[in-house]
């Protein structure tokens, strides 16, 4: 369970968290919604331990995140970033390999077997193919999901998601969410998912946070949070709001003009 | 490794005083225990004091100044994350070279330290211009190629001026600046060969026990810390050693340019980005690269030496011309 209380982080004079409170249940597919600038890739920094908050409190299973070492918090947590993986001239399969890195030693070998680990990643992303490719010859899409294989040998309990479909196709974000969601279920792990598209979130997530300025201003289900005047109070558009035929949950459809609706 | 035997021993037997090449095995041999009682020593006792005491000397010294000068080169890429870093580029070896001319010029050779007194020196200074490009190439926390490149060609500019003036101070004025500007591996005997040995095989160690580390730095430093690597704690040990080994090599030849930057990439050619493989393959190609420049530079118009940094510059200029044209034309992509 991670608990997060009274956070506050500034950079220089702004304030970009300021108290913001919720906690993530394990197994959650736990999203986290806002404006730009609300303050969520800042949290989502806070949480991986990359910076470290003004004041306020940030408990995994009730340990403060900053007590653990970088090491101990890469086997428990990983993270898929927004940027594509650089253009380098590593394999795929080497790559995968190297998200083993924070259960090798300092010669870099590790108890136990871990090829088929690595075996079967490459098999459920159908990267089987590409193993020996160089990154430099693979596409944006293939890039990011090798990117996601990297973050599965690393076996986390915690997957932090920083906007992971941001560059990809309509085509490719499904893919990517849909695998995400499978091995969440799989491994029964817990997510907390940045994600720019509302109704990607409102698909994926059960319980989500809505952030303005640094705030959450309403934690819930997705039936809770995709209210048109929430929506319009945070977004500064006004939204129609639909149900999905098939998957009965919000969503919503932006109107022309939606900025200047009262 | 036996291309740097064969290297070693075609140019013991090239120079000024021509001897053939089965002299230069011989007394090779002869050197050798148990081996050395089989050959039988026919030549002159003048062929053996040139090669003993004048060429291997100076043949290891160039092998382990283009080890260390190369190792520098790719520990200062992997952990800048910029294909154009090397010593030279970032300005490090003519900081070192500041620090070591004064030292030399108004004769603090021992003061305080001993022998070690100018490698100390060297370092810190080189270690406060690699400082001072970095500050300069800084915006916004990152660092941009060219900008990093920019900052060191002035900080370069600016101590190159300081070692002239220095040098002007002193009266063997020349051949001096030469020595210091251009880089040169002459009247250096054993003890400063064997001086660098500890750097090399140090600064070696530590940057393989790095290398798992630097392969997961290529795929970016938030990559790198989510994976559990202490990103800036391994930046300023790579740094740092990089520089040592730079300081090592420039306080007794000089500012050699490029080498740190021509070989790193020729070997990642030919062997692959993993810094595993590549650190020991690196040290290797850049003793036989700076053996065979050094060993040019000293028959291309022998009598006459040709600086040895003039040699290096004439090959690597080009290369690094070659390799900016390319990282732009990627980026463009």
């Amino acid at each position: 369970m991670l608990v997060v209380h009274d956070l506050c982080k500034s950079y220089q004079e702004t304030k970009v968290l300021d108290r913001i409170g919720f906690s993530v249940d394990d197994g959650d597919f736990f999203g986290v919604l806002g404006p730009n600038g609300s303050g969520k890739s800042t949290l989502l920094k806070l949480i991986s331990g990359v910076e470290k908050a003004d004041s306020g409190q940030l408990l995994l299973n009730g340990t403060p995140v900053e007590n653990y070492s970088r090491k101990q918090l890469s086997r428990s947590m990983a993270v898929l970033q927004q940027e594509a993986l650089p253009v380098v001239n590593f394999t795929v399969q080497e790559v995968v390999e190297m998200g083993r890195y924070p259960y090798q030693n300092w010669m870099g070998e590790e108890k136990g077997n871990q090829g088929q680990l690595v075996d079967s990643i490459l098999h459920k992303l159908d990267l089987n193919r590409l193993r020996d490719r160089s990154l430099q010859e693979l596409s944006g899409g293939e890039r990011q999901r090798v990117a996601l294989g990297k973050v599965m040998a690393q076996q986390p309990r915690w997957l932090l998601l920083d906007e992971p479909t941001t560059y990809l196709d309509i085509g490719y974000q499904i893919q990517m969410m849909d695998i995400i969601k499978a091995w969440q279920k799989e491994e029964k792990l817990t997510v907390i998912a940045v994600l720019h598209d509302l109704n990607l979130a409102s698909l994926y997530c059960n319980r989500m946070v809505l952030m303005q300025d640094g705030n959450g201003i309403r934690v819930g289900a997705p039936k809770d949070i995709m209210q048109s005047e929430l929506i319009q109070r945070v977004y500064g558009t006004k939204p129609i709001i639909v149900e999905h035929p098939v998957h009965l949950l919000p969503q919503i459809m932006l109107q022309q003009g939606g900025s200047f609706v009262e | 490794m036996s291309l740097l035997l064969l290297s070693i021993v075609l140019s013991l037997s090239m120079g000024a005083a021509r001897l053939p090449l089965t002299e230069a095995w011989g007394i090779l041999w002869h050197r050798l225990p148990i081996v050395g009682d089989w050959v039988h020593a026919d030549w002159p006792v003048s062929s053996e004091q040139i090669i003993l005491k004048v060429r291997l000397p100076r043949i290891l010294l160039a092998i382990l100044i283009g080890a260390c000068l190369s190792l520098a080169g790719a520990g200062f890429q992997g952990v800048l994350r910029n294909p154009l870093a090397d010593p030279y580029t970032l300005g490090v070896a003519s900081g070192s070279a500041v620090g070591a001319a004064f030292i030399i010029l108004f004769g603090f050779q021992t003061f305080l330290l001993g022998m070690w007194t100018i490698p100390i020196v060297a370092f810190a200074t080189g270690i406060i211009s690699l400082l001072v490009v970095l500050r300069l190439a800084r915006i916004h926390g990152k660092f941009q190629l060219e900008t990093l490149i920019l900052s060191g060609v002035v900080v370069q500019a600016f101590l190159g001026s300081m070692v002239s003036f220095m040098v002007s101070l002193s009266d063997q004025v020349v051949n001096e600046i030469v020595f210091w500007l251009m880089g040169s591996l002459s009247i250096r005997g054993w003890p400063f060969t064997l001086m660098l040995i500890p750097y090399l095989v140090v600064g070696l160690a530590v940057l393989l026990s790095y290398g798992r580390t630097l392969n997961i730095l290529a795929l970016g430093e938030r990559q790198a810390e989510h994976l559990g690597v202490h990103v800036a704690r391994t930046r300023l040990i790579v740094l740092i050693v990089s520089t040592l080994m730079t300081a090592a090599a420039v306080s007794v030849a000089g500012t050699i340019g490029f080498v740190g930057l021509v070989i790193p990439h020729l070997v990642r050619l030919m062997v692959g980005p993993d810094y595993r493989i590549l650190l020991p393959i690196t040290a290797i190609f850049g003793g036989i690269y700076l053996l065979w420049a050094d060993t040019l530079a000293r028959m291309l118009l022998s009598p006459t030496e040709i600086p040895l940094g003039v040699v290096t510059a004439f090959l690597g200029a080009p290369f690094f011309a070659f390799l900016l044209r390319q990282n732009k034309r990627m980026k463009g992509a």
